[in-house]
This record gives structure tokens, sequence and C-alpha cells, in this order.
């Protein structure tokens, strides 16, 4: 028996694990990588209030959670090697121009 | 006074995670699972190996030579003498490598290729000093996901091996195995939902027990017989694609990258990835057989101790005739060129994929 | 301790030390294997909490398919070693601290608000037919939408990472 509140503080660290990958990473990837965590985060307590309030709907907004971080892994690394192809670099702080 | 509450548990953990654990007292579970694990571990590394055993001999006779003969009668000993030798033989670690991985990626590749095994099983249950002992390490419900996801796993062994090697040969290799695997599981995946359709069930014994019985009186009423064939075409094209097997070995294709992902690798390490290999052409066929052939079903006559026997006998025997086809086609195809492998996988076998599975769902509600 | 809670603890121990290893290594190979044990044993603790088939898709799609995407584009354009600028010693001045603070601030409100009433191993049992009930009966039309929304993906992944062509104009 483990306490809700222990799930949502793994929960919690996670998302703010990736909150703090994403500000203090420079590589593009890692970046995107952090985005992946905080949903992931996301999803342990969505599932975990699931099986808290007796109510299987919050396992089927898993599935549209990883839906959309399918469909924005696939759209963001394609960016990504298109950004790479122009600029010949993943560091963010070098991408800062709007025109080449 | 502790080890009551602990245990009861224990029982329920292992009750959601497995099925079995309601008919056989938890210390007994513990034991006939360990057992189980030991010989089915043993009896797959012996497959494996006799395996490349039969491959060499078959390869052998389609190209008119003797294949292996000096090492017992019929070469039967030459798996023996190929793991001594790559037992004794110089590991090499090559400098210019990225160690961890280097050392991790071989690892991930047998580890992953050996877990799919446990959700497969082999016949019916037997019964044993009383308890009935399902003939399979355990029956979760959703066996059939499992062994996709480990498989899918499985791509992290053949990519970092290429990638850590620091080579150019063994990146392309890499990069080739991560980008096929990940486009044919997709086929792969689309092709076995036919048959979860029909039987309604992911655990792997529902789908063979939901394959019992005749048409007509003699045909039996496995799935390939039962409106999969198509869906049986796609899976069989998209596994040779998952083993990396020709006429989809582009990974290792040794006219264009000398070995593919596995260049560098040596001894122990080159073998694990050989075992790797072989394991999950084991995995695939024992797959094939349970979703579209029947699995262990087959007549059953004789004597008690036969019947008993004979579902295994079935099985076994199924899985032998797909890993025969296995080396028919090594023997008899060229190797597709990259484009093509690519094209067939997504412009042909993912839309007849989705066609099969609609059309099955329409029969289905029909 | 129960035994519960032995793997509770177990499997978060892994996905704590894979976040802060996500963190802390240099190399974006290394991060990315770091969250790809995350995932593995998230889906450990979605067992733990009965959603089997919510574990097994955790695999399949976010182990098992996104992070080969990722790991693919790692090996395709050769990522290196990320190096030290003056933004990320910035962010790492801000980061740091600010993570910290929102950490147990969570941490704060959560432990104040939420009951400590347990959840038991597979107190709801996720099995894929309750959850296909649901999918394509109460959420039929958002399961509709997300198909679009991946049509739409792949359109754009397709045309961003296709290289432009003669035909197609260049990009100025």
């Amino acid at each position: 028996m483990v306490p809700l509140s222990y799930y949502l503080l793994l929960s919690g660290f996670l998302f703010a694990c990736g909150v703090v990958g994403f500000l203090i990473k420079r590589n593009i990837i890692t970046i995107f990588m952090s985005i992946e965590l905080m949903l992931n985060g996301v999803n342990l307590s969505f599932v975990a209030f699931a099986a808290h309030w007796h109510a299987l709907a919050g396992q089927v907004f898993v599935f549209f959670v990883m839906v959309v971080a399918a469909a924005e892994a696939a759209v963001g690394l394609a960016i990504i090697i298109s950004v790479y192809r122009t600029r010949e670099t993943l560091n963010v702080d070098q991408v800062n121009l709007l025109k080449l | 006074m502790r080890s009551r509450p602990l245990r009861s548990r224990l029982t329920d953990l292992i009750s959601t995670l497995g099925e079995e654990a309601t008919a056989l007292p938890i210390g007994i579970f513990i034991l006939v699972s360990v057992i189980k694990s030991a010989i089915i571990l043993f009896v797959l590394l012996t497959a494996v190996a006799y395996t490349v055993w039969l491959e060499r001999k078959v390869v052998g006779r389609m190209q008119n030579r003797w294949g292996p003969t000096r090492v017992g009668p019929f070469g039967l000993l030459q798996p023996a003498a190929d793991g001594i030798k790559f037992l004794f033989k110089e590991d090499l670690t090559p400098p210019h490598v990225y160690k961890p991985l280097f050392l991790a990626a071989p690892l991930i590749a047998v580890i992953f290729a050996l877990t799919s095994i446990s959700v497969i099983p082999f016949g019916n249950s037997i019964r044993l000093f009383g308890y009935d002992i399902p003939l399979q390490i355990t029956d979760v419900n959703i066996g059939l996901l499992l062994i996709l996801g480990v498989t899918s796993m499985g791509v992290y062994g053949v990519a970092l091996a290429g990638w850590s090697s620091n080579n150019k040969y063994s990146l392309l290799g890499g990069l080739r195995a991560s980008a096929q695997m990940v486009s044919y599981e997709i086929a792969l995946g689309l092709s076995l939902v036919g048959v979860l359709i029909q039987s309604s069930s992911f655990s792997l014994r529902a789908i063979v027990d939901a394959q019992g019985g005749r048409f007509l009186g003699f045909i039996p009423r496995w799935n390939i017989f039962h409106g999969q064939f198509i869906g049986f075409f796609i899976y069989l094209m998209a596994a040779y694609a998952e083993t990396n097997r020709i006429p989809f070995d582009l990974p290792e294709a040794e006219t264009e990258l000398v070995a593919g992902y596995h260049t560098e690798y040596s001894a122990m390490k080159f073998a694990m990835f050989f075992m790797a290999e072989y394991a999950n052409m084991v995995t695939v066929a024992c797959l094939a057989t349970l979703l579209f052939f029947g699995g262990w079903h087959g007549p059953v006559f004789g004597p008690p101790l036969l019947q008993a026997v004979l579902p295994v006998f079935w099985f076994v025997a199924k899985v032998f005739c797909f890993l025969f086809l296995y080396i028919w086609v090594r023997g008899t195809l060229p190797r597709f060129r990259y484009d093509q492998l690519m094209d067939f996988g997504w412009k042909f076998l993912l839309p007849l994929a989705i066609a099969n599975l609609v059309a099955t769902a329409i029969a289905v509600a029909w | 301790m129960n035994f519960h809670l032995i793997l509770f603890l177990a499997f978060g121990a892994v996905c704590v030390g894979g976040a802060v290893n996500l963190l802390a290594q240099r190399h974006p190979i290394n991060s990315a294997l770091s969250l790809i044990a995350v995932m593995a044993a998230l889906a450990g603790e979605y067992l733990l909490l009965g959603a089997e088939f919510v574990a097994a898709v955790q695999v399949i799609v976010y182990a098992g398919a996104i992070m080969v995407l990722f790991v693919f584009v790692i090996m395709l354009l050769n990522a290196g070693e990320e190096e030290e600028t003056k933004g990320s010693r910035v962010a790492i001045l801000f980061g740091v601290p600010g993570m910290l603070i929102a950490s147990v601030l969570m941490a704060w409100v959560v432990l104040r608000h939420s009951g400590t009433e347990a959840v038991a191993i597979g107190a709801l049992p996720g099995n894929p037919t309750d959850l296909a009930q649901l999918l394509f009966h109460d959420f039929l039309l958002p399961f509709e939408v997300t198909s679009v929304l991946i049509l739409i993906a792949i359109m754009g992944a397709v045309v961003l990472a296709s290289k432009p062509d003669s035909t197609a104009g260049k990009v100025e």
C-alpha cells in the first residue's frame, strides 16, 4: 500500500527535472527530451489519480498524451534535422538569428 | 508473524501480474517458476546453437557442399566447438570506441532477445503432483504486447553497437538497422491486429485456445485458414526484416559494410549478437506458430503419456518448419537495395496491413 | 515496509536516478539512455497501479518508438558533447535554484492537501477490454481527432525533413 502522495511526489519530481533540463540544457535534442520527461511525469499522476478515484478515464488520457508526444517527437525531430541542415549546429544559443 | 501478510501480499501481487498463482501455493509457485525458467532458457539456448548448425548444414547442401562434418557425427558437436572457441578467443576492445556503450550493447541485445521467450506457451498445462502447471513461464493477459515491447527495445542493442564502435561501417549498419526495425515494426504490429480481433484477447494462451476445432471436419481452425492469410504474409515479411535476415539483412550486409554494426566486436561479445539474432528468430517462429498456425493444436492420440507429449511435439514441429523456411529463404533470395526495402515497407506492406485490418474488422462485425 | 512500497521505491529510485542523470550528462546519447531507463521504470510503476495496458503501451510507444527516433537523430546528426556557453551558465544560475524552490513548493502542497489513503496494487484493473470500451465509446470523438493530428504530424515531418529539391524552389 503506497499513499497517493508518494506517486504525486515522484511525478512532480520528474516534471521539475524536465523543467530544469529544459532551462539549463543547450543541446536542442536534450531540451526536447526534457519535454518528454515532463510529459512522462504528468502521465504518472494521471495513472495514479485514475487508481485513486477508480476512474479508468485517467488511463485514457495517458493515451492521448502519448499520441501528442509521438506527433510532437516526429515533427520536432524533423525541425531539428532541418535546423541542423541550415545552421550546422545543435546549440540553441547559436540558433538565434531570424535569417541566415 | 511477519511472513504471513507478506506472503499474502506477494500472492496478490503475482496474481495481478500472472494468472496462475491462484492454483498454486506461493512457495511452490516460485519454485516451479524458477525451474521452468531454467529449463526454458536451457532449451532456448540449445535451440539457438542447433539452429546455427542446421543453417550451416542446410545452406551447405543447397550450395552443393557438406557443411560441418568434422566434429562429432554429422558435425553435431560443432555448436559446442564454436562455443569453446568463442570463450577462448581474445576479447578485443578497440581504443577508439565509446567504452560504456560498447560493452553494454551486446548485453542489451541478448537480454531482450532472451526475455521475450518468457510469455510464450509451449503447450497445455500438465498435471504434476496434483498441481496444474502450465507449460509457459508466465501467462500475462497482455502477453503479445509484452513481446512487441521487448522486441522493440532490442533495437537499442544494434543501434548503440553501431554508434559506440566509432566506425563508419558500424554507424551505417546501426542507422540502417534502427530505421529498418522501426519501419517494419508498424507493419508487424498491424498484421497481428487481425488475429487479435478474431480472438479478442492479448493473451497468447487465449489466442491459441481460440484456434481449436476444425472446419468441415478436416481443415484445422487455424487463423491462417480463417481469413488471416494476408496477415500471415505481412507478418512473415516484417519478421524477416525485424530479425535482420536475408533478404532484409542490410544492417550487416557484408559486401557493403564489412559486417555492419558488429564489425568491431570479437569473441564473446560477438557471440552475444549472434545468439540474440538466432534467439529472435526462434521467438518470431514461435509467435508465427502461436498466432497463425494454431500453436500446439494437432492430432492427439495414443496412450496417456503420448497424449501429454504430442501437443508439445506439434508446437516444436511447427516452429522447426519456420526455422527451416528462414534458412531456405537465406539460401535462395538475394538482398534488397535500401530504397527498395523502405519502399516495400512503407508503400506496400503498411497499406496492405491496413487493408487487411479493415477487411477483418468488417468481416467480424458482419 | 510492505512489498508494494519496496517495489514502488525500487522503480522510483530508477526514475529519480535516470532523471537526475539526464540533467547531469553532457552527451545527448547518455541523456537519451537515462530517459529510456526512466520510461521503463515508469512502466513498472504503472504495473503497480494496475494499469497493465498503459504499461505495455508505454514500453512500446515511448521506449520502443519515440526514443528510438531520438537515438536515431542523435546518431544521424552525430551530435557531440554540448559546450558551455554564456546562456548555459545563466540558465544554471537561475534554473537549478528555481527547480529546487518549485519542487519544495510542490511537495509541500501535495503533502498538505492530499490524504494519506493508500492505493492498493491492482486497485483499478486497467485491462484492455474495459479501456477499449471507454476509448472507442465514451472518448470516440477525441480518439478520431487524434488520428487527424497524427496525419498532420506525418505530413509535417515529411515536409520538414525532406531535402529541399530543385523543383520545390530553394528556401531563401
